[in-house]
């Protein structure tokens, strides 16, 4: 039967595009026939900002390009300005560092299964995962005061050391997270439906997301055991036990999977991190090393000057944020602000990939797939 | 016996002396047939009072048990545990300007909202709501349900034509495709039910289960029609449009679906429509499989409340049902529109036919 194309443009302002993200759509009745994403909608020049301010006045601003996970954005940046000045940081200032990124790498799982269970019209788990979600921003207001942009992460350390009672409250923490993931699973994993919307639904192969540049549990949905924790360590990363996890199937469940694992492993990193915690300083100078005091807060923030001058230079510095390879290319001149930043952001490489997964899949599968791809448009757009 | 509402009307109306003084004035001047109009509006002016309420308390009913599972509270605010919520959030909406799109029909895009909310009071008229409670026993009642609940589709198809949005004609040529497949196995499965009691009017058909096998089960058809039961249960979810089956809505795929444009009293309006079918739907489950109003102490309560008690039954047996789908809805994602015909195709509409096989076998043989 000859029928019209239709032409749907889904997005900017859509129920499940994550933010304002836009979709055209060329479809045969229901069936994708071609899927262009439209981007830009939320682009604020943070690059550019980049060359306008100082090295510490930038490090609000990364807080947010992802806004879900802001921990990983403050340091990628600050790791980046100290290998570029040499800077020499504590080894308490490193394990703090830890325990925000993997407590955020939890935060920004639950958010992602949540909102991919949102669009598939379950609702409950994004409660749940927002319950525990909100015992995460309760450690994170207790460390820096602030619940989502933190700029906790300094160059040289961290802005305040780990106030009294944290540590026994990210303990309850983390027992509390190891019963619920059970009852995720419990609700979700062997759900009939879900199993049906989710297997076989956007599948990329390990060749090809490799091709598009696809990183973090995207990448690792599809077979590729690749994550920078290991395979270009930093922090103290090497000291911990932690097993990278990946399936091989490449499709919408197997990513989906990858994320709760994701989730159990940094429940144990936490664990190891919290026991095996080194006293001491938490920031250093650039002129005069790791701080010879321990002094109030107030003192320890400005231990490291606000302004410096790295020398001229130029590095790209990556980690393993919680969506993937999150990369920062840091240029100096020598002066007090950098002459370029350009920022390599997981969620822009993992979103090319969308219209090669669901040419010829139906919209809802479109939204299955692209909750499992987890993006964020702050982090796309910059 | 008290066979309707009328009756039951007119004997609580001669029980209190006034019902013959009346009827002698109307009689003296000859139109005597005015009377019986005015107990009849009287009759549906309840029922239309008692949908209303109804609906109002389901939804609040609906956001507490979605609060529930969430973890939540859910509306407090508004009466005490937000019982008022409901009131409020008609005023909203009446409040709301009336918007029709430049481009939409505004004909059918106006009358929409009434054909989908006329058939959801319609299918109330043969449902017995507890012994002698029902507006008109029809000798095809359950026919005449399932005629007029295919009604509703026709007036989402309007609506979605009406708009002229893409996603509303998506959500609801979704709503028509889903509808007649599941509508067969609907069928299908209620047929299986009529074989034992040989007549379609649902007054048979409660009056079938009343009693026990052994003193101890009740004789509902659950037992003996497991299979058409959850058939039923499962085409009855697809019927009214919820999650796991909301392709009407899909909001995460298509805005609103059909209802995209609609704001002020026509939002309200289907609304309203949703959570009466959700009511009559239940009701219908109830009154084919739990036994509807009958329950076995229902011989030992004194005659003059036996109106009430089995209306108290019906309504709670209803409630299990409308509770179950509504904790459904927080727990289970909602499944591909193909899959869902697939399901609806391949999958329950052999197994209804099946199932009317063996029942008419076994009816044959005499094992029941």
């Amino acid at each position: 039967m000859e029928t019209d194309e239709l032409l749907i443009n889904m997005g900017p302002v859509h129920p499940s595009t994550h933010g304002v993200l836009r979709f055209k759509l060329r479809m045969d009745g229901e069936i994708i026939k071609e899927c262009t994403p439209v981007l830009g909608y939320l682009h604020r020049g943070t690059e550019k900002l980049g060359e306008m301010k100082t090295y510490l006045q930038f490090i609000p601003y990364t807080d947010r390009l992802d806004y879900v996970s802001a921990f990983p954005n403050n340091y990628v940046f600050v790791k980046a300005v100290e290998e570029l000045a040499g800077i020499e940081v504590p080894l308490r200032a490193e394990y703090i560092r830890v325990i925000t990124m993997e407590l955020n790498r939890i935060v920004n799982h639950l958010v992602s299964i949540g909102s991919l269970l949102m669009d598939l019209g379950a609702a409950t788990m994004i409660m749940w995962g927002f319950r525990e979600r909100e015992n995460a921003l309760q450690l994170f207001e207790k460390l820096c005061g602030a619940r989502m942009t933190f700029n906790y992460i300094k160059p040289g350390g961290v802005r305040e050391d780990i106030p009294e009672g944290f540590i026994p409250q990210l303990n309850e923490f983390l027992k509390d997270m190891e019963k619920r993931i059970e009852d995720y699973e419990q609700l979700i994993n062997s759900n009939e439906i879900f199993l049906m919307r989710m297997k076989n639904i956007g599948v990329i192969s390990a060749q090809e997301a490799v091709n598009y540049g696809m990183t973090g549990p995207t990448l690792r949905g599809s077979g590729v055991d690749y994550d920078l924790r290991r395979y270009e360590p930093y922090s103290i990363y090497p000291d911990l036990d932690f097993k990278v996890c990946s399936r091989p199937e490449g499709d919408s469940y197997a990513r989906y999977i990858v994320r709760i694992d994701e989730m159990k492993e940094s429940l144990h990193i936490l664990r190891q991190v919290v026991d095996t915690m080194p006293e001491g300083k938490i920031v250093s100078n650039p002129k005069y090393g790791i701080a010879p005091m321990t002094g109030t807060p107030s003192a320890v923030s400005t231990y490291f000057p606000r302004i410096f001058t790295p020398p001229a230079g130029e590095v790209y510095s990556r980690i393993e944020a919680p969506k993937g390879e999150l990369g920062f290319y840091v240029v100096s001149d020598g002066t007090t602000k950098p002459y370029r930043v350009k920022i390599r952001s997981p969620s822009f490489c993992n979103l090319t990939a969308i219209p090669k997964m669901v040419v010829g899949l139906k919209i809802p599968d479109l939204i299955a797939a692209f909750g499992t791809i987890d993006v964020v448009l702050g982090d796309v757009d910059r | 016996m008290i066979a309707n509402a009328y009756e039951l009307i007119v004997y609580i109306l001669t029980l209190l002396g006034v019902y013959e003084p009346v009827l002698n004035i109307f009689q003296l001047l000859g139109i005597e047939y005015v009377l019986k109009i005015i107990i009849v509006l009287v009759e549906i002016g309840i029922l239309f009072v008692f949908v209303l309420l109804t609906v109002m308390f389901l939804t609040w009913m609906e956001r507490k048990v979605v609060a529930m599972v969430q973890a939540r509270y859910g509306p407090m605010v508004t009466g005490p545990r937000g019982l008022l919520q409901p009131v409020m959030d008609g005023i909203k909406l009446i409040g709301k300007e009336d918007i029709v799109p430049a481009k939409a029909d505004r004909w059918v895009f106006t009358l929409a909202p009434f054909i989908v909310f006329i058939p959801a009071l319609l299918v109330f008229i043969p449902l017995p709501f507890g012994q002698s409670l029902i507006i008109s026993d029809l000798r095809v009642g359950l026919l005449y349900i399932i005629a007029i609940s295919a009604v509703s589709p026709i007036a989402i198809l309007l609506a979605g034509w009406a708009s002229n949005n893409k996603y509303s004609l998506m959500g609801a040529m979704r709503a028509v495709a889903q509808d007649i497949s599941y509508t067969i196995p609907l069928a299908l499965a209620a047929i299986a039910v009529v074989m034992f009691t040989g007549s379609l009017s649902t007054v048979d058909i409660v009056n079938a289960q009343n009693g026990t096998w052994f003193g101890v089960i009740p004789r509902w058809f659950i037992f003996l029609q497991p299979l058409g039961f959850i058939l039923f249960l499962i085409a009855s979810i697809a019927e009214m449009g919820r999650i796991p089956f909301d392709f009407q809505e899909s909001e995460s795929e298509l805005v609103a679906g059909f209802f995209t444009e609609y704001s002020g009293m026509k939002f309200a309006m289907f609304f309203l429509a949703e959570y009466a079918h959700l009511f009559s739907v239940s009701g219908i489950i109830v009154m084919l499989f739990l036994g509807g109003w009958a329950l076995p102490i229902l011989p030992f309560v004194p005659a003059a409340l036996v109106q009430l008690v089995s209306l108290g039954v019906f309504l709670v047996k209803t409630y299990a049902v409308i509770f179950f789908a509504m904790w459904l809805r927080d727990t289970v994602p909602r499944v591909r529109i193909d899959q869902l015909l697939n399901i609806g195709w391949k999958i329950m509409i052999p197994l209804a036919l099946l199932n009317l096989l063996v029942t008419g076998f076994l009816i044959t043989a005499g094992v029941f």
